[in-house]
């Protein structure tokens, strides 16, 4: 940016009470896992935070076994209204502590502060607040009287949303009487070790929430152990499939939340200025590490030289960096593993003839960073147009009709999401109807709302998550 | 930096929308054409941009453009030759004790008041502005408001702030405000003209987006939000949609208009929000007195106050500013 340089207005790091050390935590207490201690880092400097014990096969069956007496002998008989003091407590403590978690989440993802600060942690709470409310409520949910839980839920979730995820799977298992074991994501492991530090405040019963860290054989270890009577997964597409297989023929429930390709469509009665903007925080929000990112544009050709300008100039306002820095708009990308995986595809689309436009902001010289990129010319044949890239880069195509615009938007193996801008209330209402995928929105994209059920079509997953919808998958209804 | 404004554009509108002005159905085929704008997501968008840090050295340049681009306004009954001179000595030096404050960019007065001001600004470099056309309400006729322009062009105003007819914008007359806009403006001469849209009263941001085309066809130099008698007056979102349209007026003609937000911006917290908008939403090069002004009275002394907590590292107080 030239002449109006604003002023760098980073949060202070001290705010995260970062320590050297973390580890596992299984019934109640922090224990020494007996797996290789892993190095977490932050993807925006590439230096270590800390060191963290993970979990082994038998750490595994310890917590698995922790969980099952928690459920037996405290959580399942527990009434409901005792089980929501302890996630409305849980919720408090997550909003004491927000700031704290705020910068963790920073630290530990690169996500920039203002999203963390103002979506990720307030959400997290919300759905605490929210699931302590159905607690006591679950003989009126529509189930039929006292609906019954599962039993040992266990969880595995990913590295875009650590803290986020991980409240929309631990909130609703606890508050339906199930206990949980859950996996975070190998590279940001830490605010769900501060969760577990105020599940300890909380004073929920040992074994009710356990905490493993770990990498992908942890996770396979916990969704295949014998005792475990629900899977919840939030990930890649890839390692759904496996588990699917991994689990076909028990009696585990399982729910799965994968991959995506959404589209985005604009119709030339748009409301324009507010369309870039739903597509700039459709695709750059949290750097496009969002499974229902909006990442394919479909824009009606009438308007999209126009469109494809007003964005352009919309995102080269965006500013790229230090993701403490409240200023910043797009943040740092996880890792080096997910950095190079978007170049990989970036090259593809070069290479099969999409026009690439990157912004021209300063891109920091240490970290994982990758500038805003807008994909134009992109064909549906092309695999910038198929495959989940996971990063900020945003594919255009066109549509001439209304029709050829559902035809386009649901030509892909993904299903989770789909945004219409469109004056015309009708059209968004006809399109809702036709497109497969579990949200649309419209004239709006990335409204979250823990009474809103979220979930997928085909290869995107099943079974959903918020709302009554999303206590079912954890009630044997 | 130079701007081009277009005070040369009194009569012609630019090829590409010429066609949009040739009758009462084409205009309002045009304005109607317009992409909508979406109350929640501007709302939105005006209140993120609204948490940029500006602090220090960009504090003291968002401080010292602030009080560059003031319309240092009196608009009272009560107005007198003594008050309009007193605002005057104030838009010269802002602050007496410290002569490296950059002066206003004009002074704001009813007609009547123009030579006053024009006599008390002489040699100062600073424009004298007036609001004419029957302000705040502009209901009657329309030989009085051309009268009404003549009198304070002809006392040396540079700059007139005319309002526009809401009761027929409202009732989609569009053609006869456009006509009017373009009268008053050839009545300007060399005066730059800048458009009251009064967005209080328009209601809807369909509205103020149509009545901001509206009035960059007629060739109005500057659309403003407010008299500053309608409640609400100047709100970020509406100038964020303000801002979108000279911008792309921008792009379709390449000529650049300003924007000037007026009414309830009282604090420099206030008006460095809508730099930044400025800034993000059309540009740089608005980010210039030419292109983009503040309607205010008290704003001023709360940038001058501001200013000098910057340089002396606290807080001084009301009484070490002029009361003015």
């Amino acid at each position: 940016m030239g002449i109006f340089e604003y002023a760098p207005a980073p949060e202070s790091r001290d705010l995260a009470n970062l320590k050297p050390h973390y580890r596992p935590f299984v019934n109640g207490e922090f224990v020494d896992g007996s797996g290789e201690p892993l190095k977490t880092i932050n993807p925006a400097t590439e230096e270590v935070l800390a060191e963290v014990g993970t979990a082994s096969v038998s750490d595994v069956d310890t917590a698995v076994k922790a969980a099952r007496k928690a459920y037996n002998n405290v959580w399942s008989k527990m009434p409901g209204s005792e089980r929501a003091k302890y996630l409305f407590r849980i919720a408090r403590l997550i909003q004491e502590r927000s700031r704290e978690l705020a910068v963790l989440e920073s630290l530990d993802n690169g996500k920039p502060i203002k999203e963390s600060r103002d979506s990720d942690v307030p959400t997290a709470a919300a759905h605490f607040f929210y699931h302590a409310g159905w607690a006591d409520k679950l003989d009126y949910a529509g189930y039929g009287p006292n609906p019954k839980p599962l039993g040992v839920a266990g969880q595995v979730i990913p590295w875009n949303f650590p803290l986020l995820m991980l409240a929309w799977k631990i909130a609703p298992a606890l508050a339906t009487g199930n206990t949980v074991v859950l996996k975070p994501a190998e590279t940001t492991p830490l605010t769900a070790l501060v969760f577990a530090e105020i599940c300890q405040q909380a004073e929920l019963p040992p074994g009710v929430v356990n905490i493993l860290p770990g990498a992908g054989d942890i996770g396979a270890a916990l969704v295949g152990h014998g005792d475990v009577n629900k899977v919840a997964f939030t990930g890649s597409t890839e390692v759904g499939k496996a588990i699917q297989r991994q689990i076909a023929g028990t009696s585990k429930k399982l729910t799965l939340e994968l991959g995506g390709k959404a589209a985005n469509v604009v119709f030339d009665d748009a409301p324009l200025d507010q369309a870039v903007e739903g597509i700039v925080n459709g695709i750059f929000f949290n750097q496009g590490h969002v499974c229902c990112a909006g990442s394919r544009l479909l824009v009606q050709e009438s308007i999209a030289e126009e469109l494809l300008e007003k964005l352009r100039y919309r995102v080269s306002t965006l500013r790229l960096g230090d993701p403490l820095d409240k200023n910043t708009d797009v943040g740092a990308i996880n890792s080096a593993e997910q950095l190079a995986k978007i170049k990989g595809l970036v090259e593809s689309g070069d290479a099969e003839g999409a026009q690439r436009w990157t912004s021209p902001c300063p891109v920091p010289e240490r970290g994982f960073f990758f500038a805003p990129t807008v994909f134009s010319d992109v064909q549906q044949s092309m695999r910038i147009a198929r495959e989940e890239i996971f990063g900020p880069v945003l594919s255009v195509l066109t549509f001439r009709t209304p029709d050829e615009a559902v035809t386009k938007a649901n030509n892909t193996p993904y299903g989770l999401s789909a945004g219409i801008w469109t004056e015309k209330g009708s059209r968004i209402l006809w399109m809702a109807n036709q497109l497969r995928a579990g949200v649309v929105w419209a004239n709006t994209f990335n409204r979250f709302d823990p009474a809103a059920p979220f979930g997928g079509y085909q290869e995107s997953g099943f079974g959903r998550e918020g709302g009554r919808t999303g206590l079912e998958a954890y009630l044997d209804v | 930096m130079t701007a081009t404004t277009s005070s040369s554009a009194a009569t012609a509108t630019p090829s590409p929308l010429a066609d949009a002005t040739r009758d009462e159905a084409s205009l309002r085929r045009f304005l109607h054409g317009l992409p909508g704008v979406d109350q929640v997501g501007v709302e939105q968008r005006a209140a993120g941009l609204g948490t940029r840090s500006i602090k220090k050295a960009a504090k003291l340049w968002a401080i010292d453009t602030a009080i560059s681009m003031v319309d240092l306004t009196t608009l009272e009954g009560a107005d007198t030759q003594g008050k309009v001179r007193a605002l005057a000595a104030k838009a010269k030096r802002p602050d007496p004790e410290r002569p490296d404050t950059p002066q206003v960019a004009a002074v704001c007065v009813y007609p009547d008041m123009v030579e006053t001001a024009v006599e008390a600004l002489r040699g100062t470099g600073i424009h004298v502005a007036s609001v004419a056309t029957g302000f705040p309400a502009g209901r009657t006729s329309r030989e009085i408001k051309l009268a009404d322009t003549k009198i304070a062009v002809d006392a040396g105003a540079a700059e007139i702030d005319m309002v526009i007819d809401r009761g027929a914008f409202l009732e989609g007359r569009y053609l006869e405000v456009f006509e009017e806009i373009q009268a008053i403006k050839a009545a300007c001469g060399s005066a730059h003209l800048k458009v009251i849209l009064e967005t209080g009263e328009l209601a809807t941001y369909d509205n103020v987006r149509r009545a901001s085309w509206l009035a960059l066809l007629a060739g109005g130099d500057f659309i403003k939000t407010s008299t500053g008698k309608v409640s609400p007056a100047a709100t970020l979102p509406v100038t964020h949609v303000m801002l979108q349209a000279v911008r792309d007026w921008f792009a379709q003609t390449g000529e650049l208009r300003g924007v000037k937000p007026a009414g309830g911006i009282r604090t420099t917290k206030d008006a460095i929000k809508y730099l930044v908008a400025v800034h993000e939403v059309a540009g740089e090069q608005w980010l210039n007195p030419d292109l983009f002004r503040f309607g205010a009275s008290s704003l001023l002394n709360d940038l001058l106050l501001q200013r000098r907590t910057q340089a002396d590292g606290h807080y001084s107080g009301p009484d070490y500013v002029t009361v003015d």
